[in-house]
């Protein structure tokens, strides 16, 4: 089940069709048009997203962050992740200390995620654990097809 | 366009985490930074998912292995349509020098932060050298 997080089936839903071409565009799918929210490949945090039938997943690899800190918006079917991560490295004056390797990510951080059509902004869960921020948007009911009388 | 291109698509390194071949495995390298001071050394490592119980440290010689599995628990039914995350496991070895004490490693990890301290043998801590006159 977790395995199918970082494995693709083969075709995408539709709804997503704006999250493919953003994906195309971080790992080289140059010429097909990008999203207009599409970011730099490595951006803070990772995401991973997925469907259910009741429900959008989304997963932040966000390590190291107060989550009390974080804000999820949905504004216009879009959820917009946004905070900042406390540098751990010592102040720039301090002689005591070198620094060698520095690569993780300090500073503020946002992304943004457009939302299918049925999400319900109403209904959003987020807890963060082991460094991982989970929202979870429900999808409101499937509406029920209805035959249309022809007089 | 197939995982495996997705996957290996390069110039990715510096700013991903970038994956890489390990046997059969393909594993994540994860994001650090690395600190001295005068006692000792201080690794920090982004593992996000990764909880306690799948986090193995080891040191084998002079190499020391950090490994980790994202065990971040997923919703029942998942599809996956958008993945910037695509292997759940982490790894990174390092060459651990002499006068570091590996017998002395303290390991933290909360929020996916893995805090290594690595102290320095007492020996190699740094000593002023008195020049005499003379």
């Amino acid at each position: 089940m977790f395995e199918s997080m970082f494995s693709f089936p083969g075709a995408f839903a539709g709804d997503f069709q704006r999250l493919r071409e953003e994906f195309d565009e971080l790992f080289g799918g140059y010429g097909t048009p990008g999203g207009i929210r599409s970011v730099a490949p490595g951006s803070f945090p990772a995401l991973n997203i997925g469907n259910t039938p009741r429900s959008l997943e989304i997963y932040a690899f966000a390590p190291g962050i107060d989550p009390s800190k974080v804000e999820v918006t949905i504004d216009r079917g879009v959820l917009t992740i946004a905070g900042e991560r406390a540098s751990m490295l010592p102040p720039a004056n301090d002689r005591k200390v070198s620094v060698y390797s520095r690569e993780r990510a300090s500073g503020r951080f946002q992304r943004a995620v457009s939302l299918p059509e049925d999400a319900d902004p109403a209904q959003v869960q987020a807890n963060y654990r082991d460094g991982v921020l989970h929202i979870s948007v429900a999808r409101r009911d499937a509406p029920v097809p209805t035959r249309i009388a022809i007089q | 366009m197939s995982n495996e291109q997705l996957a290996t698509t390069p110039g990715d390194v510096k700013k991903t985490p970038a994956t890489s071949d390990s046997g059969e495995r393909r594993y994540l390298i994860p994001r650090i930074d690395v600190l001295e001071d005068e006692s000792g050394i201080t690794l920090l490592a982004d593992l996000p998912g990764v909880p306690r119980e799948s986090l193995e440290l080891k040191v084998e010689g002079d190499a020391l292995l950090v490994e980790g599995v994202v065990t971040t628990p997923m919703a029942q039914e998942l599809q996956s349509v958008y993945a910037e995350v695509r292997v759940p496991r982490y790894r990174r070895t390092f060459t651990l020098s002499r006068e570091l004490d590996a017998s002395r490693i303290e390991a933290n990890l909360k929020d996916g932060v893995l805090n290594l301290r690595i102290p320095k043998q007492e020996h190699a801590k740094p000593r002023r050298v008195e020049v005499r006159a003379g």
